[in-house]
């Protein structure tokens, strides 16, 4: 600091308190909410001071769900979104690892025209193709299943570039040493380049686990067995499903579990997170 | 132990780019060669070849008595020291040491043995737990060269594996590295661009220029008999004085002169060979104007202008006697220190 | 495209290497992609049964039809809205979180965790509190004197998911100007200290400028999530209205494919939403190559 003074300071606090303030708001509406009788809902504002039904109502969402409506008890829910979000994690890092490989360490005819084929993903958002890449799911009998929901989005143009970026920082001559050492390509691969990779495919592992847990559109349109329903997407169901007001106790005890997870694991690894985000992402 | 005959190696890059022509070296079994040049002139990439990191474009390369073009790195029984040391961070140093002879199936009890024995030479058996960010670079730079000797190859290959230390270890692993080798007897190729450390490491110089070799030979050879104005320039600080044979024709000197080759238009001066003697029989006599001293300790630079204004030379004088800047000097150099060019060529003449 | 300065030898290893990734690519992106442009000419029957070569008719029928245009206005208010208030937002909280010293991390984590939350989620919190019966923020609008009712108002409509999808991105908005802010070099906040500038002046002429490249990125990353990544958010709470008031794009692209059939026209329209992406890519790489090169 060049220079400290106590005014601007409480200023940088007040609206820093303000920040914090708008930022968890809505998180604390819902946790607040959560716990009341679902009579609080019909009448008046609601509350800003948490009601006396917690347990019964978190009960309620896990074990039941909204039945009317169609949607199944969250304990399933919270299961399919924690496949979905592992597979398409893992996959999508596994793939990603070995194929920024072989792109950064051999050089072989097509290679370029590979890397496009690849890169291109990355433009092609699956929001914007969406009926046919659902189409080609139909056809292959993919709908409603495990395989369905992390298969199409395993594919990974952005981190198999973040991977390749951490690679070319890996300095030429380890790899050198390791072949001086008698070690060939897959033995390097694996006895000196996936050590050093340990904490940025960590930092990835978190930025991916927290865009398969929060997939949507995607499991909406190819679930239609509730079997299969993931919890982002089980919610909107809850929200639209029945003829009456939504269920907001119950609503709001499935968004606070829902958003639990992907949240506990970004608090717990945030300096993870933050340079994996900020240092890979150029 | 291994001999290394470099029959006219090439290279030349997907690019087009020429990085190493024309090549004839031998190497003899247990000989130290120092490739010595500056930046970009093929030194690095020549011992690459020799490593088997870059291919050889044309020619042929055979260590001991085989052609190894063809041969990965590892089979070619070369180890190799790297200028940043390159060595595996996440492993600790005696894993460091230990892998390039699991991977070749050595067995455990040898192993141990050989890392021990190299540690030992080395004064770094205490840091065999440690990994490498957990020592200093002076350490680093044991361990790289320990990593090299645990495999007891026939050729050791050293990329400017001093660069990265500071000046006072330099000099002390110049030396250790130095008693090493010839303890061991095992044929070595070092790179520097460092002139002082090639003139007192090597058993052999190669002065490289542009990918091709300027000159071959002993240290003092190169010094005192360079073969070409680069070499003479390259080896030697202060730098060796150019000067046109006119100039000094022209300031009264050509009886001095008469007795080099009648095309060496260009004569070289080491600035130790110049004195102040002023009533020295015979030689090269220059009048000149003191512009800056330069104390070094043992000896002083004296930077001078002769009376033309323009050039300028480097003096180097054990013994300052009283002088102060804007002197007028006369210099004295004996014939036989004279280093005859031509210009256009830029070869020696004598 | 660099690789190393040496490389490993290997003639079908490297193509094993990239198979799974290229397979999956060509299934379930180049392949569907392939299959938007073909449609994107096509026309169907009601019945599905006669398919009709058209030419551009499809992007021609999309121009002129007031439906996509009005879907297009609004792409742009929500993509504008939501970018500059989230930046700026996350700016003000940068700038205020780099002058603390041992809150620091205290504010940023606090700051940080809305990353997590799927944009579906955020879009439902924010319609409880916005709730015309029951939501809080329309009881204080009420007081003074403002009838919230994003059912009926588009424009409340709007706003609303200008917030949620705002709200959501502060925090990945944020953690990029704190890592910029902390890599301005603090000697040339001295040096401008000691040429007398003020700190607000210290801000805008020394580390605002400094900041433009990251401000460039994220004004890309904005527009993109704003774009596509807000399906969910639109999905979830206003479906498009009321009236297409927020009938963004990318929902149209869904309900006009997968709940009014058109297959024509959606492929029609992911083929143009795909050549956005594609151009606001290609910015982000050009940007990406010359922060490389510096």
């Amino acid at each position: 600091m060049v220079e400290n003074r106590p005014l601007g300071n409480l200023l940088s606090h007040v609206v820093l308190i303000f920040g914090v303030a708008l930022v968890v708001f809505p998180i604390y509406v819902a946790i607040i909410a959560s716990p009341h009788p679902p009579g609080t809902f019909l009448r008046g504002v609601m509350p800003l001071l948490p009601g006396p039904n917690a347990l019964e109502n978190y009960r309620t969402a896990w074990t039941e769900g909204r039945s009317r409506a169609g949607t199944p008890p969250i304990s399933l829910m919270l299961t399919n979104s924690l496949i979905m979000a592992l597979a398409i994690t893992i996959g999508k890092l596994a793939i990603s690892i070995i194929s920024a490989f072989a792109i950064v360490y051999f050089r072989f005819p097509f290679r370029i025209f590979f890397f496009w084929i690849i890169f291109l993903t990355l433009m092609l958002p699956v929001e914007v193709r969406i009926v046919p890449t659902f189409q080609v799911v139909a056809d292959l009998g993919m709908l409603n299943s495990y395989a369905g929901l992390s298969i199409p989005l395993i594919a990974s143009a952005t981190a198999t570039f973040l991977v390749r970026q951490f690679f070319m920082t890996v300095p030429e001559e380890l790899m050198e040493a390791a072949r001086v050492d008698g070690a060939g390509p897959m033995k390097f691969f694996r006895d000196i380049l996936l050590p050093l990779s340990i904490t940025n495919i960590a930092a990835l592992f978190v930025i991916m686990f927290i865009y398969g847990w929060n997939q949507y559109l995607w499991p909406l349109l190819i679930t239609t067995d509730p079997e299969y329903y993931t919890i982002v997407m089980g919610i909107q169901r809850m929200v639209t499903g029945g003829d009456s007001e939504p269920l907001w106790h119950l609503v709001m005890a499935t968004v606070v579990m829902a958003a639990l997870p992907p949240v506990l694991v970004i608090l717990f690894m945030q300096r993870l997170f933050v340079k994996g985000l900020t240092e890979t992402e150029k | 132990m291994a001999a290394i005959v470099m029959d006219n190696l090439h290279k030349v890059y997907a690019g087009g780019v020429r990085a190493v022509s024309d090549i004839m070296l031998d190497i003899a079994d247990g000989e130290f060669v120092v490739l010595v040049g500056p930046s970009g002139c093929g030194k690095s990439t020549l011992l690459r070849m020799v490593a088997g990191l870059e291919t050889i474009t044309e020619g042929r390369l055979t260590i001991g008595d085989r052609v190894v073009n063809a041969l990965e790195p590892a089979e070619r029984d070369i180890a190799m020291v790297f200028q940043n040391y390159a060595l595996y961070p996440h492993m600790s140093v005696f894993n460091n040491l230990a892998y390039g002879l699991r991977n070749r199936g050595v067995l455990k009890p040898e192993i141990e043995r050989r890392v021990r024995e190299a540690a030992a030479m080395l004064e770094i058996g205490a840091f065999l737990d440690r990994k490498p960010r957990q020592l200093s670079g002076g350490q680093r730079q044991r361990v790289a060269m320990g990593r090299a000797l645990v495999r007891e190859p026939a050729v050791f290959l050293f990329d400017e594996p001093l660069s990265n230390l500071d000046a006072k270890l330099r000099v002390q692993m110049r030396v250790e590295i130095k008693q090493l080798q010839r303890r061991l007897g095992t044929t070595s190729l070092y790179v520097t661009h460092d002139q002082l450390e090639a003139m007192t490491m090597a058993d052999r110089l190669v002065v490289l220029n542009g990918g091709r070799i300027e000159q071959v030979g002993t240290p003092m050879d190169v010094y005192s008999r360079p073969a070409t104005t680069f070499v003479a320039g390259f080896i030697g600080s202060p730098a060796m004085n150019m000067l046109p044979a006119s100039l000094l024709r022209a300031n009264g000197n050509a009886d001095a002169l008469s007795g080099l080759p009648g095309n060496a238009d260009l004569v070289g001066l080491r600035p130790e060979d110049i004195g102040l003697d002023a009533v020295a029989p015979g030689g090269v006599r220059l009048q000149a104007r003191l512009d800056l001293l330069e104390p070094a300790g043992a000896e002083t630079h004296l930077h001078v202008r002769l009376i033309d204004g323009k050039t300028r030379m480097t003096v180097r004088l054990s013994h300052v006697p009283g002088l102060t800047e804007g002197a007028d000097l006369v210099l004295h150099a004996p014939a036989a220190a004279l280093h005859p060019f031509e210009a256009e060529s830029g070869h020696r003449l004598l | 495209m660099q690789t190393k300065r040496t490389t490993f030898s290997g003639y079908w290893l490297p193509y094993a290497l990239l198979a799974p990734q290229v397979i999956i690519t060509l299934i379930f992106f180049i392949w569907p992609a392939g299959q938007a442009l073909y449609q994107s000419v096509l026309r169907q029957d009601i019945f599905g049964l006669r398919v009709t070569f058209v030419g551009l008719d499809n992007f021609r029928r999309l121009m002129e039809d007031p439906l996509y245009l009005n879907s297009m206005q609004m792409t742009l208010v929500f993509a504008v809205g939501t970018t500059v208030l989230s930046m700026a937002l996350a700016l003000l909280f940068a700038v205020m979180v780099n002058n603390m010293i041992r809150s620091r991390d205290s504010y940023s984590t606090l700051l940080v965790w809305p990353y997590a939350v799927a944009p579906a989620i955020a879009g439902v919190l924010w319609w409880f509190i916005f709730n015309p019966s029951i939501g809080i923020l329309p009881y204080m609008l009420d007081m003074v004197g403002y009838d919230w009712n994003h059912r009926r108002s588009g424009t409340d409509a709007m706003i609303l998911v200008i917030i949620a999808a705002a709200w959501k991105q502060i925090s990945y908005n944020f953690i990029f100007f704190l890592a910029g802010l902390q890599s301005v070099p603090q000697s040339l906040i001295e040096a401008a200290a000691i040429d007398g500038a003020s700190r607000a002046k210290r801000f805008w002429t020394i580390v605002f400028p400094l900041l433009s490249p990251i401000t460039f990125f994220l004004l890309v990353v904005n527009i993109v999530y704003a774009m596509f990544d807000t399906f969910g958010i639109i999905h979830a709470t206003t479906e498009g209205g009321p009236a297409q008031a927020t009938n963004i794009l990318v929902y149209k692209v869904y309900r006009d494919g997968f709940v009014g059939l058109n297959l024509g026209s959606s492929a029609a329209q992911s083929v143009i939403l795909m050549t956005i992406v594609i151009a606001l890519t290609v910015i982000q790489f050009r940007y990406i190559e010359r922060r490389v090169n510096y």
